[in-house]
């Protein structure tokens, strides 16, 4: 396609060549490690071998004399600066992260010691030098591990990082068991790692005292600055963050890690500038990595197939630093969110380990659609329905919207039952069964997968970091316009997308706008590329400001033409004014006068032509898809050959047909290395397995099909109709290739749910033998490292499913009877929330069972009553944020300490610790 | 360490330098001549990102030494274009196609393409797309890339596998 002509009525739409292409295709682009800075020294860390241990002695001597090396720094070194590693959410993370290891090693990778040199060879080499003693211990790698283990950061209650949900929920085991259909099955995710092309790198440079200037890989330097100012809390400094050309992100770069701030302190202490680019091993070791989980899902159904209740149990391993205690919430928020599902409960949990750190990976919580669409599959070939048939009878319809999902979530207008219908016309499944039956008469093992999801897009509001985006947009003296956006790409093309809103708006050529965002000192706060955000939020941002800006076109040529503002409109770049052709005037004659002859202008009218607006979209935008996929098994090798996908998507008003194809297209790509080739995988000893790109797979063009595109296009409520794309593909894409898979897999009635399905599993599948789980981990003790747990996770009967698990009821343990206990007075508290540990403290006064208090939060100041029973106080609060909920306070109070839980709603159980003042 | 005296030729310009021998041909070109368009991805030769074109072939410039390269013709990305900024036509089919998006493995795709290419050769699609399975794009899912290819083939459009 080529450009639009110039005078095209509309941008929005249109595949307009990318803003971002002329530099990139010819090697102009400027990555982070592209920055030179005079006298610049560069970075290597040396980073330990070992799992778990002591480190009993750092001996620097060596290496500290070979010549071209400037500095030697450990965690000693920077102590001088109070480094506070936050979350994503930039509160604390509730565990100590030190930049470089202190006087523990937690993971293989772990940074202990910085070697500053005149280039990046001699700091290896240096590298190589220093010495370091370890006392290594048993170290606990996988998620059971962890459960049983040692803790992993010693002086915590457990290595559990974030629990929430019901352990045991009779009334829903009650509906489970009583059901006429119960599917379970448990679905393992492998760990994997985000692998953008370009690895992590910073330079830092600061110049005198006051000003700091850090370029980083990031997916937003306005974040990057604000986490910078509450790490470091140095008030007196300004801080300024640049990212032009980033090589991909994915969720990896969302904020600074431990490498990242320790070379920015180094770049403090030696007052030096600094670099350090991230090499592919570190990146493949000690970047934080995502996906490691477990899934028990049960659902149950009537016997229509309906829907009637359902359970998740989940875990989650967070590896020892991870971007924030998570148990992935989201997981369980979206499990039934597209689906009439009237009862659901979970138990969901993340697990601390001495492996590499949890972080964002491209839709976090893809989980939920892979279970949730596989057992689908297993629960429609169980009930004797077709696949289809069993989305179709469940799926929320626009028919029956608006409505509130089981977990409070609202809807008003998602279309996945449109989605998949608008797929089915493209795809003829009569013609393939029949294409199927055939081909398996061959001795060829053809499979269809189906599956149906909705993705929150472009959240905003409810989490503080979460903001709505700026957008500031001028028109020069010379009537080219200018725009500064929050926004930030990483591959995005939100230089093009956002060109194409403003002119389209506006009324001027698409080549005449210039839009520039990657300097935190430039426009204002966006938390960039974060939730399938930025086309939403951005362009709408890009919407409200160039309507106002068009507004003030109109007021002021109104004005110097004589004409009513409402007889005025911009075209091409040129002003008109209706039923007067000699009034015809260019943009730039405008603002000439509007800049340089002030006194010509109305007189309420500020000089310049320059607007901007701050839009926060809706507090969700849904986008819904439905996929599908045909892959040919090959028996004799256990390949799989991906023979046709589509994808049908509704991400509302389409900006770039190219770039959100180019989205979609890059999710499912991901989603094909995910099910068939990536791996991130540790020995017992938690020793990483797949450390370059011959053990790490990636697909390749070859792994990867031509995409078939239907696009929905329903408008949004949020301005301009957008809707987020960014993450979809990486969510639908495994359940869909899973789903082909195991309709291939039937004739031989065995099934997998434990990825990555590679082909001596799919061969292992075919030929009838049960699959044992690859042994990793399990090295919290001699006895378990030297065995591989063989664990089943096929089933060789679909039909033959068991029916029906029910947990095991523990009975509550008896109450004791309490001995009278201080409770009036001041107490510092910490809530374990689904956005990581909430600090506030609560001042109680008691007056004989009744129990009146404050809690002072980053929420406000909030008063309770409640009751108090001996050393047990009870209390309910009110909350509207992130979703409203009443918290019920169930605290026991033992001396100095408390201890208690808090029932958050549908979130179940979060742990509240706290002392006395 | 040892150190040795080089001359090759960098997009058209000669350039003299004293490498240690242990330089990799990729850091010498970025560091020390500039051409910072050569992107090094992985650094063990499976990317692909870092692929220049040294004597007419594409080559890993992180699977070569600066020193190998003394006596050798070199184009990087920055060279290919026409001096007008006319767009060689891997670069052009890449953007037409839309075959990028972070732009980071973009420069080993174009050399990789303009090699093949090179001396209006047509190969077919079969063989670029064959050379294009050594380069790693995390952003496209190779999309563009392949349409560039197919564009870029000899074959006739239509005419080729799907």
């Amino acid at each position: 396609m080529t450009a639009p002509q110039i005078g095209a009525a509309r941008f929005i739409g249109q595949r307009v060549p990318r803003k971002e292409d002329g530099r990139l295709l010819t090697g102009r682009g400027t990555f982070v490690d592209d920055i030179v800075l005079p006298g610049m020294l560069h970075v290597a860390f040396v980073r330990s071998p070992i799992a778990r241990g002591r480190i009993a002695l750092i001996d620097t001597s060596v290496a500290r004399d070979m010549p071209g090396v400037h500095a030697i720094l450990t965690a000693k070194d920077l102590s001088r600066f109070k480094i506070d590693m936050l979350t994503f959410y930039l509160t604390l993370p509730g565990i100590e992260i030190p930049p470089l290891a202190t006087d523990r090693v937690a993971y293989v990778g772990d940074p202990v010691v910085m070697v500053i040199a005149q280039d990046r060879y001699l700091a290896e080499d240096a590298a190589g030098l220093v010495a370091i003693d370890y006392e290594e211990e048993d170290p606990v790698v996988t998620i059971d591990d962890a459960k049983t283990g040692p803790l992993v950061h010693p002086g915590s209650e457990s290595n559990a990082a974030a629990v929430l949900g019901v352990e045991e929920d009779e009334d829903l085991e009650a509906l489970l068991a009583s059901a006429p259909h119960l599917v379970t099955g448990t679905i393992t995710h492998q760990r994997v790692s985000q692998s953008p092309m370009e690895t992590r790198g910073v330079v830092v440079d600061q110049q005198g005292d006051e000003e700091l200037t850090v370029y980083i890989a990031c997916q937003s330097p306005h974040l990057v600055a604000r986490y910078l100012s509450q790490a470091f809390g140095m008030p007196n400094i300004s801080i300024r963050v640049l990212a032009k050309d980033v090589g991909g992100s994915f969720g990896l770069k969302v904020q600074p890690w431990r490498e990242e701030m320790a070379v920015i302190a180094a770049g403090m202490i030696l007052r030096r500038p600094l670099k350090w680019t991230e090499d592919r091993l570190e990146n493949l070791t000690a970047a934080n990595q995502a996906r490691e989980q477990e899934i028990t899902l049960r659902i149950a159904f009537d016997a229509d197939g309906k829907l009637l209740a359902s359970h998740a149990d989940y875990d989650l391993n967070n590896g020892a630093y991870p971007h924030g205690p998570d148990c992935n919430i989201a997981v369980q928020m979206f499990m039934w969110a597209a689906y009439k599902m009237p009862a659901f409960g979970f138990y969901t949990k993340g697990w601390y380990t001495n492996t590499v750190g949890l972080a964002a990976y491209r839709g976090p919580w893809a989980m939920e659609s892979l279970a949730r669409e596989t057992m689908l599959d297993i629960a429609a070939r169980q009930i004797g329905v077709d696949p289809i048939e069993i989305r179709r009878r469940n799926l929320i319809t626009k028919a029956d919207q608006p409505c509130t999902t089981s977990l409070g979530i609202q809807l008003e207008d998602i279309t996945p039952a449109e989605c998949l219908d608008k797929l089915l016309e493209t795809l003829d499944v009569p013609a393939f069964r029949a294409e199927q039956a055939a081909a398996r008469k061959q001795g060829r093992y053809l499979g269809l997968g189906i599956a149906t999801y909705i993705e929150p897009t472009a959240s905003t509001g409810s989490i503080g970091v979460m903001s709505g985006e700026l957008a500031q947009i001028r028109i020069e003296p010379t009537g080219k316009v200018t725009a500064t956006l929050s926004t930030h790409s990483q591959g995005h093309g939100t230089q093009t997308t956002m060109a194409q809103v403003i002119a389209d708006q506006l009324g001027v050529p698409y080549e005449d706008v210039s839009v520039f965002e990657g300097d935190s000192s430039r426009g204002g706060f966006g938390p960039g590329a974060a939730g399938s955000r930025q086309g939403v939020a951005g362009g709408g941002a890009s919407m409200k400001a160039a309507k106002l800006l068009l507004d003030k076109v109109k007021r002021v040529a109104a004005h110097l033409l004589n004409a009513n503002p409402d007889d005025v409109r911009l075209e091409n770049g040129v002003v008109y004014v209706a039923g007067a052709e000699e009034m015809t005037r260019s943009l730039r004659e405008i603002a000439e006068v509007a800049y340089g002859e002030p006194d010509r202008l109305p007189p309420d009218i500020q000089a310049g032509l320059e607007t901007q607006y701050r839009y926060t979209p809706p507090p969700v935008t849904f986008t819904s898809a439905a996929n599908a996929c045909i892959v040919e098994i090959d028996a004799e090798t256990g390949f799989v050959a991906i023979k046709r996908w589509i994808s049908s998507e509704d991400c509302g008003v389409v900006i770039n047909p190219a770039v959100v194809e180019g989205q979609i297209a890059g999710g499912l790509a991901q989603a094909i290395g995910s099910v068939l080739l990536e791996e991130v995988s540790f020995d017992a000893r938690g020793n990483p397995t797949a450390v370059t790109y011959k053990d790490y797979m990636l697909p390749a063009i070859s792994d990867v099909p031509d995409f078939e595109h239907v696009h929905a296009s329903t408008p949004s409520k949020s301005e301009g109709g957008f809707r987020g794309v960014g993450e979809g593909g990486c969510i639908i894409g495994p359940p869909t290739l899973v789903n082909a898979i195991a309709d291939a897999l039937s004739p031989f009635g065995a099934r997998c749910l434990d990825l990555p399905l590679t082909p001596s599993k799919i061969l292992e599948l075919i030929e009838g033998r049960t699959i044992l789980r690859k042994a990793s981990g399990h090295g919290a003790g001699p006895q378990a490292a030297a065995v591989d747990r063989p664990t089943a996770v096929t089933a060789s009967e679909p039909d033959a499913t068991p029916i029906g698990e029910a947990a095991e009821p523990q009975a509550a343990p008896p109450l004791e009877p309490a001995p009278a206990t201080a409770v009036d007075g001041l107490w510092k508290m910490v809530l374990s929330t689904p956005m990581g540990p909430q600090a506030m403290k609560g001042r109680f006064a008691t007056n004989g069972q009744i129990l009146t208090g404050t809690l002072y939060s980053d929420m406000g100041d909030q008063d309770f009553e409640g009751i108090v029973a001996g050393a047990t106080l009870k209390w309910d609060l009110k909350v509207e944020k992130p979703v409203s909920l009443t918290l019920k306070y169930d605290v026991q109070i033992e001396g100095d300490k408390l201890s208690g839980k808090v029932k958050m709603g549908f979130f179940g159980n979060a742990k509240l610790t706290g002392e006395r003042l | 360490m040892s150190e040795h005296r080089i001359e090759v030729t960098i997009n058209g310009q000669a350039h003299r330098a004293t490498v240690e021998g242990r330089l990799v041909l990729g850091d010498f070109l970025r560091i020390d001549a500039g051409y910072t368009g050569v992107h090094l991805g992985c650094e063990h030769g499976v990317c692909g990102a870092c692929t220049v074109i040294v004597d007419g072939c594409a080559v890993r410039a992180c699977l070569m030494l600066a020193v190998q390269a003394d006596g050798c013709e070199i184009t990087t990305v920055e060279g290919l274009a026409a001096p007008d900024g006319t767009l060689h036509p891997a670069q052009q089919a890449l953007r037409d196609e839309h075959g990028l998006q972070c732009g980071f493995c973009t420069p080993g795709v174009v050399m990789t393409l303009a090699a093949l290419t090179g001396d209006d050769k047509r190969p077919s699609a079969d063989t670029l797309l064959a050379a294009l399975s050594g380069h790693i794009c995390r952003c496209t899912g190779y999309q563009g890339i392949r349409r560039a290819a197919r564009r870029l083939a000899g074959a006739p459009a239509g005419e080729e596998p799907a």
